[in-house]
């Protein structure tokens, strides 16, 4: 499974976004690959993923994609990111 | 803690309990402070402030905290923070985690190097003990003891 983590830059936040996925992934047990992206480059790769992980502005930025857009309002709060991905994967 | 982030900051690049007038101004202080540093030029400043004139107040990224930077460019300088603490908050425009009480501008070469620091950055920004310590202190220098050697949280706490 791959999982998109999408920021404006591709430096900061998306960056944080991707550790902390993968921190709850590990705790799940569930084997992905999470990449960090900028929005320029997010439709893109997009397209051979089955979860986008952003935030609220840059949801509208990315639109329409096949993958699952989830918005993450605290990057840091690992008990937000695992309640929308686990129901996301359901 | 394994990662230290105080390496990557520089006490010329922390200030604490400053005054914001609005968002602009705040990131405008963490632009000021990573040149202070020598981390970045003015012009990443600017960068910093188009970032969310174009893609909206999404660097607030959890309640309080403002994650300021841009690209890489050429006004990166090397890869480095700063840490910036607002007297009174400042409002971004961001529905759920406004007011801002810490910007950290954040500046990196390129997409690769800077990732130890980012991991040392989680590290301080999920312990919320210490993270309310750092918004307390008075002083760049005692965010940086803190940064360094987070046990005197500990034994703060207990005396």
């Amino acid at each position: 499974m791959k999982i998109i983590a999408v920021c404006g830059m591709g430096i900061g936040t998306s960056v944080l976004l991707k550790m902390n996925t993968e921190k709850v992934l590990r705790t799940l047990g569930i084997d992905a690959d999470v990449e960090a992206a900028d929005i320029g480059v997010a439709r893109g790769m997009a397209r051979d993923a089955e979860i986008v992980l952003t935030s609220e502005e840059l949801a509208e930025e990315i639109g329409d994609v096949e993958a699952q857009v989830i918005v993450i309002d605290n990057f840091f709060d690992l008990d937000e990111i695992t309640e929308k991905l686990t129901s996301a994967l359901e | 803690m394994a990662a230290n982030l105080a390496s990557n900051l520089d006490q010329a690049s922390v200030r604490t309990h400053v005054v914001a007038a609005d968002w602009q101004a705040a990131i405008t202080l963490a632009g000021d402070a990573l040149v202070a540093g020598g981390v970045t030029t003015d012009e990443y400043t600017a960068e910093m402030i188009a970032a969310v004139d174009k893609l909206g107040p999404y660097i607030v990224i959890a309640p309080g905290l403002a994650i300021a930077h841009s690209r890489p460019s050429p006004s990166v300088l090397r890869a480095g923070l700063s840490w910036v603490t607002l007297k009174e908050p400042v409002s971004f425009g961001h529905k759920k985690n406004d007011p801002v009480s810490l910007v950290i501008g954040l500046a990196a070469p390129d997409h690769e190097g800077h990732l130890e620091m980012m991991q040392a950055l989680a590290g301080v920004l999920m312990n919320s003990d210490l993270l309310v310590a750092l918004k307390a202190a008075g002083s760049p220098a005692e965010v940086l003891a803190l940064l360094s050697n987070p046990e005197l949280l500990t034994e703060k706490a207990q005396s």
